[in-house]
């Protein structure tokens, strides 16, 4: 624990904000798992955890890292380029298997998708 | 140049990868993080992934910029409605899109996908047009307009 009483006191506060709101963030998304009744709305509360929750977090990383070795690091920043590409592919996974179950039950919840026209850029 | 360095971004990107993890610029660090860049590239090339094209690196900056403002605007926009009593409206819209480079999808899939409060489900491309589930919207068709008008364009913009 040595490092952490070496911490200044504002980078201390910082990093202690940065994650408390890190992890606010991320429990608001889980509460919005349970709390959302449907299954597609249900995808939508985990994305505050994978983005700002996420982003909050590596950033109390990189501030304590970074004072407490006294050079820049920065690293962390390739974990949230990589949660926020890796993201997509579990998501529209588990959206297009609910999507097929829903539709292999005979009730297709996308049939009564509004369907935005065409925009005029279209060359034909 | 194209047939020995056919992926440079991808090169240039593992490259800096490899530095920050080792998180060191040493000469040896260098040569290791292009050999492993070179791997990666070659990995790449025999898969025959697609090459990405960028016209317009100017515009990067102002999409990385929008995204930025977006993920923040929508994570607000889902904090309120998780904490609140207010049932979401949520819609299924389906939008045709002009984007057709498979790279640029992928960016606005990932978009898409990283904003909270919207949902890339699946893509068509047989019509080209692409299934999103949009959390809390009041008008659906102008959610998907928005879109169209500011990503799309600008994709279209930096890819063409």
């Amino acid at each position: 624990m040595n490092a952490l009483h070496a911490l200044p006191e504002w980078a201390a506060i910082l990093v202690a904000l940065c994650l408390l709101a890190g992890a606010l963030i991320t429990l608001a998304g889980t509460i919005g798992l349970t709390r959302f009744p449907t299954f597609y709305q249900r995808i939508h509360a985990p994305t505050l955890g994978t983005s700002f929750g996420a982003a909050f977090i590596l950033v109390a990383s990189m501030i304590y890292f970074s004072v407490s070795e006294a050079r820049p690091v920065l690293h962390e920043l390739l974990i949230l380029i990589f949660v926020t590409i890796t993201t997509p592919i579990t998501l529209m996974l588990l959206a297009r298997a609910a999507l097929y179950r829903d539709r292999a039950e005979g009730h297709d919840v996308a049939a009564d998708a509004v369907e935005a026209e065409r925009g005029e850029t279209t060359g034909h | 140049m194209t047939r020995l360095f056919p992926y440079p971004l991808l090169w240039l990107s593992l490259l800096a990868m490899w530095l920050l993890l080792a998180r060191s610029i040493d000469p040896g660090q260098l040569l290791l993080g292009a050999i492993v860049a070179s791997l990666g590239c070659g990995a790449a090339s025999a898969l025959g992934l697609p090459r990405v094209r960028i016209r317009r690196f100017d515009l990067v900056l102002k999409l990385v910029a929008l995204v930025l403002w977006d993920i923040c605007r929508s994570n607000l926009a889902v904090l309120l409605l998780v904490l609140g009593r207010r049932e979401p409206q949520s819609v299924f819209v389906t939008i045709p899109l002009e984007l057709r480079d498979p790279n640029a999808l992928a960016i606005l899939a990932c978009i898409i996908t990283a904003t909270p409060g919207s949902a890339w489900v699946s893509h068509s491309s047989t019509n080209n047009t692409v299934l999103v589930h949009v959390l809390d919207t009041g008008d659906g068709i102008a959610w998907a307009e928005t879109i169209k008008r500011t990503y799309e364009a600008l994709l279209l913009e930096i890819f063409r």
